[in-house]
């Protein structure tokens, strides 16, 4: 068995949630070396998953050469292979979880599937250095307030149905804007939030610490179509309500938990706007506000293989007989013990 | 004197008329654009007062109001002498941790056979008073309904905050929350609205079959 935790340990991350394929070489000590990520671009619509499954096994060969070529360091020299086991699309998680399979037999190394949420937060503590933080996690498919309590993340606050970016995502294609490779919808829609003056009226949906953005998108949607306002308007506005009511349950999660940082996380962390919003509640309770960087934001092999370093240190690995993927895994059920308890 | 700094509003501890009162603060929120803050502040100042009286009408223990002031977004009220339900709730025995739970578990059914749904159950919203009354004191998120969505999704909440903070008791309380509902509300209504907790939970994302 390979040494736990000396400094030239090395561990392969896999990601396929959804439409990235990534692959990072992240070594035991928290030094990200290698990043790569292809991403899958639908001719239209959403993310087909058979389609997006399909992208990931035609680029996972190079990506995955790609991981290794810009380092120093050999496929032999990995000792541990991680990969995300879930939450996601089905066919997406499968091809990923096969890769993984398949390189830790080939090299002989311990296999460790990872919750891609949890890896979003370790992602987020370890860039920013942030120990107990209250996390807001916005992407494409998720939207979860939580905070770290006996020895879990529990959720405090979640979407009751669409996910954030999945909002800005339908409104986008919605209000007939078009996507360009590496430009994600919601960069678009706050470049033109940006420019937005007049502020239209939209349904602000908070129930206690939960969220719902399904009638938002919807009157977001139909505002601009009644031709009564500029879409420079109904994209400030939308972002306006949505950020707001995303900063309100988590500062509700703040003043309940008390903790002394807030991290956001997550692709729809790159969004200055929202970032804004929660450096404002962050200063009011005394809590220090910690940013994924952009490069880590978005969905990446280096946050599975981070967060596999941290189960596989703390004496969890996943036998390949127990590597089907969960499309259903809820974050609270992570039982993560390499979580320091610095409350209560 | 600040009480408690919540995220929704600032509780002050003030004297008026002699009287020891609450004074419920809706502050500007920096974050939000004046014009959606200004709006969600007023609708929530004018809401809340009523919608507490209407909670006494339907036999749930709340704070009297002494005064609105929309303008500022000020609610003055009486000062519920007593203890947060969050700070006791595992700390007492669990023959009164039960009897607590039961008797939130009806408060919340009278509410919801009125037409109240509550929109933030939280153990830190509810005041154990020295006699053993439970007074719900935080309504500024609730609203109207008899459907059953929006109580299932009020006892959804009130399920999860068990789990968040009082995980050890959760699975109990919760029981115990729903038998005192039942009370309420009878047991037909109780059946529906926990098979609707449990559809909710379901799509909720990312959820197992539990």
């Amino acid at each position: 068995m390979a040494a736990k935790n000396s400094a030239d340990s090395y561990c392969l991350g896999i990601e396929s949630t959804a439409d990235d394929f990534g692959a990072a070489v992240v070594s035991f000590e928290g030094k990200v070396l290698s990043n790569v990520n292809d991403a899958y671009m639908p001719k239209e619509g959403g993310i087909h998953p058979r389609e997006a499954a399909r992208h990931h096994a035609e680029v996972a060969e190079k990506v995955l050469a790609e991981a290794f070529e810009t380092t120093a360091i050999k496929p032999q020299d990995v000792n541990l292979v991680a990969f995300s086991q879930g939450p996601g699309l089905g066919p997406c998680l499968r091809t990923g979880a096969t890769a993984a399979r398949a390189l830790a037999s080939y090299l002989d190394v311990p296999l460790v599937g990872v919750n891609h949420c949890v890896g979003h937060i370790e992602i987020g503590k370890l860039a920013t250095g942030a120990s107990d933080p209250v996390t807001l996690y916005v992407s494409g498919g998720n939207t979860i307030v939580s905070a770290f309590e006996a020895g879990r993340y529990r959720i405090f606050g979640e979407t009751l149905d669409i996910a954030i970016g999945n909002c800005l995502d339908v409104y986008a294609r919605a209000v007939g804007l078009q996507q360009r490779r590496g430009v994600p919808f919601g960069a678009v829609v706050e470049e033109l939030a940006r420019k937005g003056e007049r502020f239209v009226s939209l349904p602000y949906t908070v129930k206690g610490m939960d969220l719902s953005f399904s009638g938002l998108l919807t009157a977001a949607v139909q505002a601009y179509q009644s031709g009564k306002h500029s879409l420079e308007d109904v994209c400030f506005s939308l972002q306006e309500v949505a950020f707001s009511m995303l900063t309100e349950v988590t500062e509700r999660a703040l003043a309940h938990t008390e903790k002394p940082e807030v991290l956001l996380t997550g692709g729809v962390a790159a969004n200055r706007r929202l970032q804004s919003m929660l450096a404002v509640i962050a200063e009011e309770h005394d809590a220090r506000f910690c940013v994924v960087p952009i490069r880590l934001a978005a969905d990446n092999g280096a946050m599975i293989a981070w967060a596999g370093i941290l189960a596989y240190r703390s004496g969890i690995s996943t036998p390949i007989d127990k590597s089907y993927v969960n499309v259903k895994w809820r974050l609270e059920e992570v039982y993560a013990p390499w979580v320091e308890e610095t409350t209560c | 004197m600040l009480i408690k700094k919540g995220a929704e509003a600032s509780l002050y501890l003030e004297t008026w008329h002699n009287r020891k009162v609450v004074m419920k603060k809706r502050l500007p929120k920096k974050y939000r654009i004046p014009e959606l803050d200004n709006t969600i502040r007023s609708q929530r100042t004018t809401h809340e007062p009523h919608i507490i009286h209407k909670a006494k009408e339907a036999g749930v223990p709340t704070p009297t109001i002494f005064m609105v002031d929309v303008a500022d977004s000020n609610i003055v009220m009486e000062f519920v002498e007593g203890k947060q339900v969050k700070e006791v709730l595992d700390a007492v025995s669990s023959e009164e941790r039960l009897r607590l739970s039961g008797l939130i578990g009806l408060m919340i059914g009278r509410l919801h056979k009125h037409g109240i749904i509550h929109g933030d159950l939280t153990t830190s919203n509810m005041i154990l008073t020295p006699n053993g009354k439970v007074v719900f004191v935080d309504f500024g998120l609730s609203e109207r309904s008899e459907e059953l969505e929006p109580k299932g999704v009020d006892l959804h909440l009130m399920k999860r905050a068990l789990h968040s903070t009082h995980h050890k008791h959760a699975k109990e309380c919760f029981k115990a929350v729903m038998e005192g509902y039942a009370e309420a509300v009878g047991k037909e209504e109780t059946k529906k609205v926990t098979a609707k907790i449990r559809e909710i939970e379901k799509r909720g994302r990312y959820v197992a079959e539990r």
